[in-house]
């Protein structure tokens, strides 16, 4: 799949001296969502402005569908759409207003059938008429995504798009993404719901000091990184295990009740027939076991940690 | 050229016009009533006539020029200085767009918004007091080079301001008392010798010299000098916001 998206020795330093970004390359390939990951201040927004345009690089170049963002600014911004953090709007123009002003700023056509379709398609087809500042909070996220929509983009910028947003809305805001996915459209998101990356994402980068710590298909991720849990449900509760289980650096919990097992999936040897034969050995009677799969979360958090 | 960009940001910017009407229209139109009221009829009464013109018309010039500069400052910075305060600057930084073209949205809707505002009140003048335009086509000239120059100065403040505060500093603080100081209501011959020189420091006296003498052929200084000094301020300002473009200042960083 090709590039959309090339990233190259990007650097960004603030007159404060403050280094938001160090050296970062990334390829974002086309038509993939991909969800950049990243706790408060790690570079996310800088990354996604200076590609949009809003700041300068001070070192590194940018290509947007093969367009350099600073030397050929015109074609490279007119392929993205941008749907910054807060929610920044015209609280006194209409929702109509405002998205045909977006289209025209981009330099496109009037094309009336368009926007309809867009704001159709976020629902906001009985709202065209109201003046932003009556809309609600979600209300509001739509029609930023309809600004961002009303050119036509081919790469559309998600930042934080359901921060705030209650749980109903959020799985309506993926249902979108995903049917613009559908229609080509590449997604860049970013956010601070692993579960959201989780459901989503093609592609996971992982971005920590304004540095790329990782860059992983998120299935390969999982698998490569995930660890598994399996927890033995005891027919009685122990207080304390025998010196013959210390190996397996078991958890005791539930006040004594079940015991929690950590394992690597890419180990030789999962070492839970020993386990299981070693807690027969040792009288420890169980009555159910189940496994779980480490989730984005647990990996992204030691991903953090470790770099 | 981006021109549906351009025309994009000159219509949002003429919408705000018409809808705050009240504010941006009838309220100027108001006060300069006042104005005539006050200094054309009350005071203006006991005033003989300056220069062959009767006082009431002699000011009708430096009262336009007080609200276009006033106002072209107040349109353009309140008009670049708002989506920054919104944050909806982001569309406009991030949309294939030059700064020359952001530039002439703004600038152009807050100039028109100026121009049309001078004309009302010289309309508004005409009802008042006698008027004979001597050179309509420099008047024009006069009037559109002050708002477009004055609108620049207004986008640099409107950039420059990080707060309202800082949004009044300039208009309140140097615009208006150099306007009110710059011969808007009196003729600066009328000044002691020393005042006179002092006065003539003052670049608005330059703007209402060639713009009153556009309309009776007096004026305080040649009108040549009033003409190089308005296109000097004009490139001083666009020479500012291409600095300003170019750095990203206050801006993109």
């Amino acid at each position: 799949m090709s590039s959309i998206i090339s990233v190259a020795n990007l650097s960004k330093t603030y007159g404060s001296g403050f280094k938001a970004l160090k050296n970062v390359n990334l390829d974002i390939k086309r038509g993939e969502i991909f969800a950049l990951l990243g706790p408060n201040g790690a570079g996310k927004t800088t990354l996604i402005s200076i590609i949009c345009g809003i700041a300068n690089p001070s070192e590194g170049k940018v290509l947007v569908g093969g367009e350099n963002i600073q030397t050929s600014y015109r074609k490279a911004r007119s392929l993205i759409g941008l749907v910054p953090q807060e929610l920044h709007t015209d609280a006194f123009e209409s929702v109509w207003a405002t998205v045909s002003f977006s289209r025209g700023l981009f330099g496109k056509p009037k094309n009336p059938d368009h926007i309809e379709k867009v704001l159709k398609d976020l629902s906001l087809w009985d709202k065209k008429d109201n003046k932003i500042i009556t809309l609600s909070g979600g209300m509001k996220r739509r029609v930023m995504i309809a600004k961002a929509l009303s050119h036509e983009p081919q790469v559309l910028f998600l930042d934080e798009p359901t921060a705030g947003v209650d749980v109903e809305l959020r799985k309506g805001m993926w249902e979108v993404v995903r049917t613009l996915q559908q229609s080509g459209v590449t997604i860049i998101l970013t956010t601070h719901y692993i579960e959201e990356a989780e459901e989503m994402a093609d592609r996971i980068g992982v971005i920590n000091k304004g540095e790329i710590v990782l860059v992983e298909d998120k299935a390969t991720l999982m698998q490569k990184l995930g660890k598994k849990r399996l927890t033995v449900h005891l027919q009685g509760k122990v207080t304390s295990l025998p010196e013959s289980l210390a190996h397996y650096e078991l958890d005791l919990c539930d006040n004594g009740a079940t015991l929690v097992y950590d394992y690597d999936t890419k180990g030789e040897r999962t070492g839970i027939t020993s386990l299981l034969s070693d807690l027969r050995t040792a009288g420890i009677r169980f009555n159910d076991l189940d496994t779980t799969q480490s989730s984005l979360e647990d990996i992204f958090v030691d991903l953090v940690r470790t770099s | 050229m981006n021109h549906r960009a351009i025309r994009a940001i000159y219509l949002f910017e003429m919408a705000r016009t018409w809808r705050t009407l009240l504010q941006s229209i009838v309220s100027p139109v108001v006060s300069t009533s006042l104005y005539f009221v006050v200094f054309g009829a009350a005071i203006g009464s006991r005033i003989s006539q300056v220069e062959g013109v009767s006082y009431g018309t002699f000011i009708v010039p430096g009262l336009i020029m007080l609200s276009v500069l006033t106002q072209s400052i107040a349109n353009a910075s309140f008009g670049i200085y708002f989506p920054k305060f919104t944050g909806t600057i982001y569309e406009i930084l991030s949309a294939p767009i030059s700064y020359f073209e952001i530039v002439l949205g703004y600038v152009g809707a807050a100039a028109t918004k100026s121009i049309i505002l001078g004309l009302i009140i010289l309309a508004t003048a005409g009802l008042f007091v006698p008027l004979h335009i001597h050179h309509p086509i420099w008047m024009l000239t006069f009037l559109v080079l002050t708002a477009v120059t004055f609108s620049l100065f207004g986008f640099i403040i409107g950039i420059w301001a990080d707060g309202f505060e800082k949004l009044q500093m300039i208009p309140m603080l140097v615009v208006t008392p150099l306007t009110f100081l710059g011969g808007s209501f009196y003729s600066i011959d009328m000044l002691p010798a020393g005042w006179r020189t002092v006065a003539l420091l003052n670049p608005v006296v330059y703007l209402i010299s060639g713009f009153r003498w556009s309309f009776y052929e007096i004026a305080d200084v040649s009108v040549s000098v009033s003409m190089g000094m308005t296109v000097a301020f004009l490139v001083a300002c666009l020479a500012v916001i291409w600095w300003i473009f170019r750095t990203g200042y206050r801006l993109k960083n």
